[in-house]
């Protein structure tokens, strides 16, 4: 069998693997690229999805010789070097995640869709996203943190980077503190420090 | 899950003497703990340090540059106990939540109780972790105190910094920590006023979400080690198989097999990649002894509830007299309801890493219960506890599946068998047909009704495939894990009788996550609905008209009560919230639903379409009163979550079994909701300073019965049947 050239991540990488080797396993076992997820093994689940070409790929069913054709091949590790990608920005923001398992392959798919429309519509990203699937239910946050995620890709006035925040405590009485809106998202962050009432 | 629950009765706290390290302290709760040696520093003891007597179930060390770190005993499994145990222990301290750490740990008698579930981390471990917080607190302000020359009691201590009230003076807690050190640890520390909380109650950035956006988030499969292979494994396809004979020829011509070793309860493949490892699997030619198994399915299990139901079960709750009270009643209302097998499925596929040498086993793997693997490993190992380190990573989900220690046991097998470090990796069909499945269970209900139409007697008849049977063939209490939201009936009903007979099955069962609250609130909160339609009653009105009065109901066999004005509290504000009564477009209903699960009140109403037989869930309100709320967002996360998991059981899957096999085998026919069919869901908190309660498992059980019922409003049609297919409202 021949070896590979991937081109990964803006570094060319060469693998000696059989060729029916699914790109995912080469990814995790031979290069050590374990942010790509196993979930399903036959492209049901969306959690090993990259980027081939720009285009959002399940790495689970693209054999290593098919992506040795692609250009680029980028994955989440190579989606930004400091988590500054405006999908990644919102996540953060959004606090989308819970187990995370499926996060990289969510905001993969989510940033090949942001670069093919800069303003998704709710059926864009149901389309987008329909072959995803997330046990923990993050739905609601996913939505709402790729519509925030066009807002940061579109322009500097986007809110600022995600990080450690802290928020202002909720109303005395209030049934509802801040973050239990629909939709899921939080209010706007408060300056640090400012804890007291 | 019950099995879990443990109930911290007295704490210690002991200043734990590290060089270097700052000021530590370890704490610990439950009875098995002994002050009497010191502990290492974590630092330490993650060396390697043999640690003493003493074994805390937690440590917080504040380091002489003044950071803090933090060990938390339970594993984070997407629930957020990363940042809400850490949040706890901040928030006495006076920390500065921004530069706290949270690392990994390992199992070690000294974290105590590891086990992670029953939706109970959080309420066992907010007191011990504010009175760990309060007591280095405590030193600190002292340690300020003598520096400075005043009262300790005009001293505060906020973002990391000691301050002198009224001079505003700060010092950082870096330059006080060597001093507080030397002091001895305050055992009954002065606590906050939780009202003056400043740091919970407030949606703080998780800990954990960096790492889970940009790939670095280490989970069990991500594990690798030096000189690690990778295994795969063949089991039975049948419950109970037995491994007859393997051939391997085949499997070891595939590239990067190294080895096949037969293991206890399979075939495994060991090789140079995962890949391989599969494919060798899949090459290999295995004889099972499938054994009486093989007669098992769903429709001969069907058939033996149905008979089991024809005679009376074990009474477990008895008020009044249901039997003579049905007997006498002019008309009856009776009804038959089932929920099927579930699996667990978290994204994350089972997998496990070990190396097991002569003399030690060193474990990767994202458990929930370290101990009981640990207890296991022993077994097979035979080695002593201390010489087994097992690593509890990152879960990819965990919903009660990784309680169960069999995939781990697996990799310690395999990795001994094969003299190296393994990685063993299922595939998603060996995930759903190899799990440990929450109890296929089939319920008999009837209900007799006053003048005014309010139910005088409920008796409910539950057959159902014991959980605790399946752990433990002939355990004397198979009714343990059936019964929650059953036997404690909320509702003002003078004769109930609630009664379990367990089922047989060779399929095993397990804790998936709410237990058994996920089938009985979905039967009990449906057939109230029956209930109050044949009264013509508006459901809303039924429940608040059956909890007028104020009451307390004990669970029967624990220390559980249930106060009904909590319950109520909850009904009326989904009400309000949803808007309950006001007129809907044409083609939508509402249904409510309202449940005390793992402690907590929690209700729910739910917005539903039903166009052409096919069901669309527009919104879900949900109210939930928790105790003391630490995270809001991670409790509406964990509602959204619980709601989720709940629909998608009720809407989209089920388990089945046909010829002792699991039917379904991946994501095409074990199907998930997806983005598309999410509903809006918005969560509402009961503002409350009492002790916190679960929230990890009382969203789920709601989203059946309220989305049933909302069908019911809108169709006229009563489903019985978990989950829903499309024939079921088919014209």
């Amino acid at each position: 069998m021949p070896p590979y050239t991937l081109r990964i991540n803006g570094a060319t990488r060469r693998v000696d693997v059989a060729a029916d080797t699914p790109l995912l396993w080469v990814l995790r076992d031979t290069l050590g690229l374990t942010g790509t997820k196993f979930g399903c093994g036959q492209s049901l689940c969306g959690a090993c999805t990259v980027h081939l070409d720009g285009a959002a790929t399940r790495s689970c069913v693209t054999t290593v010789a098919e992506a040795a054709r692609a250009t680029a091949i980028t994955t989440i590790e190579g989606l930004s070097p400091d988590r500054s990608h405006p999908v990644q920005k919102a996540w953060i923001q959004e606090e989308v995640p819970q187990c995370g398992y499926c996060q990289p392959g969510m905001i993969m798919s989510v940033a090949a869709l942001l670069k093919q429309k800069a303003d998704p519509t709710d059926a864009d990203i149901d389309a987008a996203l329909g072959g995803h699937i997330c046990r923990c239910g993050t739905y609601q946050r996913i939505r709402t943190a790729v519509k925030r995620a066009a807002r940061n890709a579109a322009g500097p006035q986007g809110p600022r980077q995600g990080g450690r925040r802290q928020m202002p405590p909720a109303a005395p009485g209030a049934a509802t503190p801040g973050a239990a809106t629909p939709g899921g998202g939080t209010p706007p962050p408060a300056k640090p420090g400012g804890g007291g009432r | 899950m019950t099995r879990l629950v443990s109930v911290p009765r007295r704490e210690f706290l002991k200043l734990v003497p590290a060089a270097g390290a700052g000021l530590v302290l370890g704490f610990r709760f439950g009875d098995e703990a002994r002050a009497d040696t010191p502990s290492p520093a974590p630092a330490a003891a993650a060396a390697g340090s043999p640690g003493g007597a003493f074994a805390p179930n937690g440590f917080l060390q504040v380091d002489a540059e003044g950071r803090v770190t933090v060990w938390s005993p339970k594993s984070e499994m997407g629930q957020g106990v990363a940042t809400a145990l850490p949040m706890v222990l901040a928030e006495e301290l006076g920390a500065d939540f921004a530069t706290i750490k949270v690392e990994p740990t390992w199992f070690d008698a000294r974290f105590g109780d590891q086990d992670t579930g029953g939706s109970s981390s959080v309420r066992t471990s907010y007191d011990p972790l504010r009175k760990a917080g309060a007591a280095a607190r405590a030193m600190l302000l002292q340690a300020a105190a003598t520096r400075l020359g005043v009262p300790a009691t005009t001293l505060a201590a906020e973002q990391g910094m000691v301050i002198h009230v009224p001079t505003n003076r700060r010092l950082p807690f870096k330059d006080l920590v060597a001093d507080a050190a030397a002091l001895p640890v305050p055992q009954d520390p002065v606590l906050k006023d939780t009202k003056k909380f400043t740091l919970v109650g407030r949606p703080m950035s998780r800990t954990d979400t960096p790492s889970k956006v940009d790939g670095s988030a280490v989970y069990g499969i991500d594990v690798k080690v030096p000189g690690m292979l990778y295994a795969a494994i063949a089991l039975s396809p049948v419950f109970g198989g037995k491994l007859v004979r393997f051939d391997d020829t085949a499997a070891r011509k595939v590239a990067g097999v190294r080895s096949v070793h037969p293991i206890r309860r399979g075939v495994a493949v060991v090789a140079d990649s995962t890949w391989a490892a599969f494919k060798g699997r899949d090459a290999l030619k295995v004889t099972w002894d499938e054994g009486s198994g093989a007669s098992e399915s769903t429709l001969a299990l069907r058939a033996r509830c149905e008979d089991l139901g024809k005679n009376p079960g074990k009474p477990f709750r008895q008020d009044g007299d249901a039997d003579t009270a049905l007997q006498n009643a002019p008309s009856r209302i009776e009804a038959t309801y089932e929920a099927p097998f579930q699996a667990h499925a978290p994204m994350e596929p089972m997998n496990a890493t070990a190396h097991v040498e002569k003399d030690r086993c060193t474990i990767w793997a994202p458990t929930q219960t370290p101990g009981w693997a640990a207890m296991e490993v022993m077994k097979v190992t035979s080695l002593p506890r201390e010489a087994i380190r097992l690593n509890i990573t990152l879960l990819g989900g965990g919903f009660g599946r990784r309680i169960m220690p069999d995939f781990v046991l697996d990799a310690v097998e395999i990795s001994k068998a094969a003299q190296a470090p393994i990685k063993m990796t299922w595939t998603r069909p060996e995930d759903l047909q190899h799990d440990y499945y929450r109890p296929y269970s089939h319920h008999r209900l009837s209900a007799a009704l006053d003048d005014l139409g309010l139910p005088i007697a409920w008796k409910h008849r539950i057959v159902s495939t014991s959980i605790s049977e399946s752990m433990e063939p002939g355990n004397p209490h198979p009714e343990s894990d059936e019964l929650a939201c059953a036997s404690d009936l909320p509702y003002a009903i003078p004769n109930v009788r609630v009664e379990y007979t367990p089922a047989p099955s060779i399929v095993p069962r397990g804790w998936w996550r709410s237990v058994d609250a996920s089938q009985n609130v979905f039967v009990v909160e449906s057939f109230l609905d029956e209930c109050a339609a044949a009264a013509k009653k508006d459901p809303l009105r039924y429940r608040l008209d059956l909890l007028r009065e104020s009451r307390r109901v004990p669970y029967p066999g624990s220390d559980m009560v249930l106060e009904t004005d909590r319950l109520k509290r909850v009904i009326e504000t989904v009400a309000e919230r949803s808007g309950w009564g006001k007129p809907l477009p044409a083609g939508h209903g509402r249904g409510i639903a309202a449940a005390f699960s793992y402690r907590s009140y929690f209700a729910q109403v739910a917005e539903v379409e039903v166009v052409k037989g096919k069901v669309k869930v527009h919104r879900l309100v949900a109210a939930i009163d928790c105790g003391k709320v630490i995270h809001p967002g991670i409790l509406a996360s964990q509602i959204e979550s619980g709601a989720v998991f709940g629909l998608t059981a009720a809407l989209k899957s089920g388990i089945t079994v046909d010829r002792g096999r699991v039917v379904q085998s991946n994501f095409h026919d074990f199907e998930m909701l997806r983005c598309d069919e999410m509903p809006q869901i918005e969560s509402h908190f009961i503002p409350s300073e009492a002790p916190p309660t679960g929230v990890g498992e009382p969203g789920v059980s709601c989203a059946a019965p309220a989305v049933l019922n909302a069908i019911a409003a809108v169709t006229g049609r009563r489903l019985r049947r978990l989950p829903i297919v499309p024939g079921d409202l088919a014209s």
